[in-house]
């Protein structure tokens, strides 16, 4: 029998509540996040599968009225990654986030890959340079980008932001990488790119992706966590889930009946 | 045939109103330009190097603007450089930091309301606060800090619209980087907002320019034959600060005081002053549009 949880944990999501204002919005989730494995969360429009992946990085601190409850539990320190102890800076700089627009700086090429060791200190141009093209070569754009590293940023072709921004988010070298909807602003072409570079990094960082697109979920991930009105429906080994899902509502979803 | 009448009717009514529209504008374009060139017919003639290098005098040929220009350049100066600091960090306080309650509408509300504040208003603050309470004299300074004070509102507004055009993916991104409020406001979003924030300063610093009501209150002179203080000394530190307490006048100013005299050769020098004055003025707004098309094609959205 397979399991249906990961091996080794990067990180426990325990009882997870959330909510903005008075609105309940994830309600009781708990699952477990396999160390560099590639973890999918889907569900419809509205599920809360976007505010879901924003409390690994504690993006919510940086609006007024959120509140999280129950824990996230992050290894191998085993810290609480929601509790109001902890700050979310140092969150931020252990997890990573690619959003769903490619948001690089109106900054050049490097200053872009660059800011996240900036803003750890980093000043030693050798080091600089050094790091940064190691995480434009992870992310595949090293050889696209590598005779005019100085050039804007906003130059480069949508897919081309999109890895930029991964290699942005790697150069800190996260221990989780978090994707929200990576594609949905991309063409065919430059999807494929990323889906094929989700691949090559899952062997060096855990990896969680929200997507609309379930087939992108097949393809990339390892486990996938069917959420549905702010709850966790179901939450199996992806070729699991979507060959025989054990709920009828998951069945329902990936089958296209609705979402 | 009812229905082609009606379509008539409709089309004269929008044509009429097309009319009426264009005679609403030409009434506005056509006495500007008139007003400009009988301001350039009569204060051509006037327009010549010694003008700009020669003090107010008796005798209306002698006299020139090289006080009043000077004066005027300087009290910008010290506006300038008075509010952008406290303008723009007001303004980031307000965009970035505030939280959003009551409190923060409340100064919301009256930092609009200070923009129509009546600028004799702002004179008559000065006179009490920066003249008789801190005995900063009748001097540049005093006047830079009283313009400074009236454009504030302009510029605090201007800075707070051009920070608020940043996107939020934008913070969002440093954020995720785990930069801190202050180091995405300094790497990001100011830099981002130079631009608008340049141009809000300009505009409102071309109001300023004009201003002569709250200079005539803090007690600027209106015939002034020195000049300040060179700001270099020659003995250590080399800077020199002396010039900020020295008297003066301004363009506007001195452009009054040739008018209400009654030689007609003074109206012309007035006339010649109000070219020059408008000039800068449009000098300055033509950099302002300058540098907001340069940070324009710099950063899309």
């Amino acid at each position: 029998m397979l399991p249906s949880s990961p091996q080794v944990e990067k990180a426990r999501v325990k009882d997870l509540n959330f909510y903005y204002g008075s609105v309940h919005i994830l309600k009781n989730i708990s699952l477990t996040i396999g160390e560099k494995q590639v973890t999918a969360v889907i569900g419809p429009s509205g599920c809360g599968k976007t505010t879901y992946l924003r409390c690994f990085n504690r993006m919510h601190d940086l609006y007024p009225g959120n509140r999280y409850e129950g824990e996230v539990i992050l290894h191998p320190d085993y810290v609480n990654i929601l509790s109001p102890t902890v700050d979310p800076i140092e969150i931020r700089m252990r997890i990573s986030m690619v959003f769903q627009k490619p948001n690089p700086f109106p900054k050049s090429i490097f200053e872009n890959v660059a800011y996240g060791l900036r803003v750890r200190g980093w000043t030693d141009r050798a080091v600089l340079d050094e790091k940064v093209e190691q995480a434009l070569r992870r992310a595949v754009l090293w050889e696209e980008v590598k005779d005019r590293l100085t050039h804007p940023a906003l130059t480069l072709s949508g897919g081309q932001q999109q890895r930029l921004c991964i290699a942005r988010a790697l150069a800190t070298e996260p221990e989780i990488l978090l994707f929200d909807e990576p594609t949905s602003a991309l063409d065919p072409t430059a999807t494929a790119r990323i889906e094929e570079l989700i691949l090559d990094l899952k062997t060096q960082v855990t990896i969680i992706i929200v997507t609309h697109n379930m087939q992108q979920a097949a393809r990339v991930s390892d486990f996938t966590a069917f959420l549905y009105l702010g709850e966790l429906v179901e939450f199996n080994k992806t070729d699991k889930m979507f060959t025989a899902p054990s709920n009828r509502l998951t069945e329902d979803y990936i089958t296209g009946r609705f979402g | 045939m009812r229905l082609q009448s009606a379509i008539a009717r409709n089309r004269f009514v929008d044509s009429l109103f097309a009319i009426l529209g264009l005679l609403a504008m030409l009434v506005g374009l056509v006495t500007l330009l008139a007003l400009f060139l009988g301001l350039a017919l009569d204060g051509w003639s006037r327009l010549t190097w010694r003008f700009f290098t020669s003090y107010p005098s008796r005798f209306p040929v002698e006299a020139g603007i090289l006080s009043a220009w000077v004066g005027t350049t300087t009290v910008m100066f010290v506006t300038a450089l008075t509010a952008v600091p406290i303008g723009v960090g007001a303004a980031v306080y307000l965009e970035e930091y505030a939280p959003k309650n009551w409190l923060t509408d409340l100064i919301e509300i009256n930092i609009a309301n200070l923009a129509g504040v009546p600028s004799i208003v702002y004179g008559l603050l000065a006179l009490g606060l920066l003249v008789y309470q801190l005995h900063l004299g009748q001097s540049i300074l005093t006047a830079g800090l009283t313009l400074a004070l009236l454009i504030l509102p302009i510029v605090v507004t201007s800075a707070r619209e051009a920070i608020r055009s940043v996107p939020n993916s934008i913070r969002e991104a440093a954020h995720a980087l785990g930069a801190t409020k202050w180091q995405t406001v300094k790497d990001h979003v100011l830099p981002y907002a130079t631009g608008g924030i340049l141009t809000g300063l300009i505009i409102a610093l071309s109001r300023a320019i004009g201003e002569s009501a709250p200079l005539i209150t803090i007690g600027a002179l209106s015939f002034i034959a020195f000049l300040p203080h060179p700001p270099w000394q020659p003995e250590f530190p080399y800077l020199s600060f002396q010039w900020l307490l020295d008297p003066f006048t301004v363009m506007p100013i001195q452009m009054f005081n040739w008018v209400s005299r009654p030689q007609e050769e003074f109206h012309t020098n007035a006339a010649a002053a109000g070219l020059v004055l408008l000039g800068m003025t449009l000098a300055m707004n033509g950099l302002a549009i300058f540098i907001r098309a340069r940070f324009r094609k710099q950063i899309k959205w």
